[in-house]
């Protein structure tokens, strides 16, 4: 795994603005660094500015203030054709009356090379994506998977070093998508090149990524691999965002170093780790992943607090027992436990007690 | 599902088949919107298509000789042009009769006119001819008339051919009297009379509303009385007026007589050209190919078909040059529409709003008024030669001469025909996804490449569904070239126009007519199998 801390920093957005209409920042103040050969995805919701940097990336976008750099140099005034990066789109954006070949060979004659190292270069790029039978087909005669992976053929064919990809598996289907997720992790680890991927899904980003910037109202909220930003989101915004997440309002009463006492809204008493709360009396939200909370006593930890949960549904979803409870007045409390022979299932209207470990329990900002 | 199990047909639920309930369900449906469009249908039909089929008939249709002279047509039949002989005396026999006939019901001049397009001076023969026919028959009128003054009485041609119930009850009748029945066995005995008699008889009743039972009958009657007294005919005649007739056979003998070419040929020496003869046979068919052939500038001769002396050819040039400048003009809308609609395809939602609103200006102000707009421009004295004069790029002697000509029409139907050409551009151009030029530009292509390459070729289907709209606008366009065209900047519309209205020869113009449909329907037909004709929106 590559990191920007010890890499040069292969594309730097350095202080980056952008305005559309000179009144409001699609993109505040955004600095950003990626590594060579890194896989980074740009992950938030739609009008987060995500895909504007990816367009000022590509250069169909100008940025208002500060600098892109590409490999050191400043790419601010070099047109889109000039900056050699490959591109996927969200619509794929194979050129509909070429056929999969000219779509594949047309980077390649743009560029002047003879049609010999063309045709061996568009076999090759062809079946790196298994499509080498489809050299001679319109991008109208194929399915929605095939046109992605000739959209990712063509746009690795002239062996860039930056590879931009918009959305790509927006339309495709839930197993598709998977499979051409795997895809194209493979293909671009193996080929070792820097890869943009902006999406939206962030089951998609967590999964394909080195590293996800989470992007909110035009800055990054949390920059880190996906293992940290699921189980330790720096603020409520990228907790509720990446994953399913539990949430109680709730005051600090105490902060003792790495653990701090919570009193929630109704009275009762939970323990936490303050991430970005640090004075008592603050208000916080705290975000408790569903899969961390307990209500077997035997596991919690000596002198944990607890609280009383009623069961309202119960849910069988085969590899797991999904649980709605009603805690501290929050009637969409989730927990999940693995379907394990020991699983104890729980019944509506049984009265349980919950509690988790002070470390899954964070305290976030209100 | 479970329907699927069953055998034979898919049952509804009340066991009728599956497919005569939905189409009882469907039936109303299509019933309502038949009931929504019939008035249009209708209007349609009545005013419109109805109108056009019977115009396009009189391209081929050529009754006319055949009506006029059906005798002469049939006599004709043993005649041929080849032989290069006049015809023998039955057909002239025949004309005479035919000639008679329609002289008196003055329809022989139409025949004149009509036969006139092919040859020249045909009319003036037969307008000439139609007024002797009735000389010749008096010959025998009037050695009838001196033999017994009974033969020139209407009251007693009327007993002695019409059947006694007739008589008593027309004699005395107001005009025009009862439809006029021949006497039993009439048409036996005296054919040729009978027949003449009959052709009287209903021309006095039906077109001059007399009484038969008064009128004196036509010369020709007598003429075929001889005809048939000479044959011999008329024997054992024993009813009204048997004693006339007998004495009249008797006498005949002695009448002085004419042929009945000779007679003609009395008439006007060109009763013995050939080219007349082989005309009148040429057209004598129902259905002739004459008219289509004239808008080829080609001839149905009597020799066959001819091509046109050069001096008379003017159609095919025509069609040339509608062709030609068609082309011409649906070139520079291309030239000048796409900029604009590539413009407004990309242009933001509110200019481009804006700039459409411009585009479709010209089609809320009338034609006429951009046609009559241009005449004030391009004129020699008008505004844009008075603009080049001011600015001394010509002087004043050498102004342009845009009107007029072929180029007035070229410049003002490249404007009025422009948003033709600029809304399918425009309704394809704006479907083409703005990601196809950044894909091409990301892959390294520049602005020109990546517009030649990959947006042009897309943008292809809308130059083909805009150029065939102009060019068939174009092609059949009237007003704008009779304005402003002058002599050399006419259509092959205002040539039919010319004979619908001026020359009116209907069938020569419904000929072209057709002409210029069939072109427009087989490119409609070939842009179909091309493009697809779905293509084809305005914005």
């Amino acid at each position: 795994m590559t990191n920007a801390d010890t890499n040069d920093g292969f594309v730097v957005f350095d202080r980056v603005q952008k305005s559309y209409d000179g009144e409001i920042l699609v993109v505040k103040d955004l600095n950003l660094s990626i590594g060579k050969g890194e896989f980074l995805t740009m992950l938030g919701p739609s009008g987060s500015g995500k895909t504007t940097c990816l367009m000022m990336l590509a250069g169909f976008e100008t940025a208002t203030h500060g600098d892109i750099l590409l490999g050191g140099q400043p790419i601010n005034n070099i047109p889109p054709h000039k900056r050699g990066i490959g591109m996927v789109f969200q619509n794929y954006a194979l050129f509909p009356h070429m056929t999969v070949g000219e779509n594949l060979s047309f980077p390649l004659e743009v560029r002047k090379l003879n049609k010999s190292d063309r045709e061996a270069k568009v076999k090759r790029a062809l079946d790196m994506v298994q499509m080498g039978d489809f050299i001679n087909r319109r991008p109208a005669q194929m399915s929605g998977g095939q046109q992605q992976r000739i959209a990712l053929a063509r746009a690795l064919v002239f062996e860039p070093e930056l590879v931009l990809m918009d959305e790509p598996l927006g339309a495709l289907d839930k197993q598709l998508r998977e499979h051409m997720q795997f895809e194209i992790t493979r293909l671009a680890h193996n080929l070792g090149i820097t890869t943009v991927y902006v999406t939206h899904d962030q089951t998609e980003a967590l999964t394909m990524s080195d590293r996800v910037a989470v992007f909110d109202d035009g800055r990054i909220q949390q920059l880190d691999p996906p293992d940290v930003l699921y189980e330790e989101p720096k603020n409520s915004f990228v907790a509720q965002f990446i994953g399913e997440n539990n949430t109680l309002q709730g005051v600090v009463k105490e902060v003792k170093g790495e653990t701090c006492i919570i009193e929630l809204d109704d009275g009762e008493i939970i323990d936490a780790k303050p991430v970005n709360v640090s004075e008592v009396g603050q208000r916080t939200q705290v975000s408790i992943r569903p899969e961390r909370v307990e209500y077997n006593k035997e596991r919690l930890q000596e002198g944990a607090h607890t609280l009383k949960a009623e069961v309202l549904e119960f849910i069988y979803m085969g590899d797991i027992f999904r649980t709605r409870l009603k805690v501290a007045g929050n009637e969409d409390f989730i927990i999940k436990t693995r379907n394990a022979p020991d699983q104890e299932k729980l019944k509506p209207g049984q009265m349980i007690e919950i509690g988790w470990m002070p470390e899954d329990c964070r305290a976030l900002d209100a | 599902m479970s329907d699927a199990t069953q055998d034979g047909p898919v049952l509804a639920a009340d066991g009728r088949p599956l497919k005569a309930s939905l189409r009882s369900a469907l039936r109303r449906q299509k019933m309502r919107a038949l009931l929504l469009i019939a008035p249009l249908l209708i209007f349609v039909l009545i005013t419109f298509i109805a109108p056009i089929a019977d115009m396009l008939f009189r391209s081929v249709e050529n009754g006319i000789v055949s009506d006029t002279l059906p005798r002469t047509v049939v006599a004709l039949d043993d005649w041929d042009y080849g032989s290069g002989e006049v015809p023998d005396e039955p057909v002239f026999e025949a004309l005479f009769v035919d000639m008679y006939d329609a002289s008196e019901r003055k329809i022989h001049t139409r025949l004149g006119s009509r036969l006139n397009y092919e040859v020249t001076g045909v009319s003036s023969l037969f307008r000439q001819a139609g007024r002797e026919m009735e000389d010749i028959g008096e010959i025998y009128e009037d050695q009838f008339d001196a033999l017994d003054e009974n033969w020139t009485q209407g009251e007693f041609w009327a007993q002695f051919m019409g059947d006694p119930d007739w008589y008593s009850e027309a004699a005395g009748a107001e005009d025009p009297g009862p439809t006029f029945v021949m006497k039993e066995g009439m048409d036996e005995l005296l054919p040729l009379t009978a027949e003449a008699y009959q052709m009287f008889a209903t021309f006095a009743q039906e077109e001059d509303e007399d009484n038969v039972a008064t009128e004196d009958p036509w010369a020709l009657v007598h003429a075929r009385l001889y005809q048939d007294l000479t044959a011999g005919a008329g024997e054992g005649y024993d009813g009204f007026g048997a004693e006339e007739l007998a004495a009249a056979r008797e006498a005949v003998g002695d009448f002085e007589s004419t042929t009945y070419k000779e007679a003609f040929l009395n008439v006007d020496e060109d009763w013995a050209d050939l080219e007349i003869w082989g005309t009148i046979k040429a057209y004598s068919p129902n259905y002739t190919p004459g008219y289509f052939l004239k808008a080829v500038d080609a001839q149905l001769t009597p020799h066959g078909v001819e091509a046109q002396p050069d001096d008379q050819a003017v159609y095919v040039k025509l069609f040339g040059r509608t062709v030609w400048m068609s082309l011409t003009i649906t070139f520079m809308t291309i030239l000048l529409g796409y900029p604009v609609a590539f413009l407004l395809a990309q242009l933001p939602m509110r200019q481009s709003s804006m700039l459409m609103i411009l585009v479709l200006l010209p089609f809320w102000t009338s034609l006429l008024v951009r046609t009559s707009a241009w005449k004030v421009l391009l004129q020699q004295q008008g505004v844009i030669n008075d603009l080049l004069v001011w600015a001394g790029i010509i002087n004043d002697a050498g102004r342009l001469v845009m009107i007029n000509n072929q180029l007035g029409t070229i410049i003002a139907m490249t404007h009025i025909l422009l948003p033709f050409m600029i809304l399918p551009l425009y309704s394809v151009m704006a479907t083409i996804p703005p990601t196809y030029v950044r894909a091409a530009k990301s892959l390294g292509a520049t602005n020109v490449t990546a517009f030649r390459r990959v947006y042009f070729p897309q943008s292809v289907p809308g130059i083909g569904a805009g150029s065939i709209l102009v060019f068939i606008l174009a092609i059949g366009y009237y007003i704008t070239p009779a304005l402003v065209g002058g002599t050399d900047g006419i259509f092959i519309s205002n040539r039919i126009a010319y004979h619908i209205s001026s020359s009116l020869n209907w069938g020569l113009a419904a000929a072209l007519g057709s002409i210029l449909l069939a072109a427009v329907l087989i490119l409609y037909w070939a842009y179909d199998r091309i493009v697809g004709i779905d293509n084809v929106k305005l914005g």
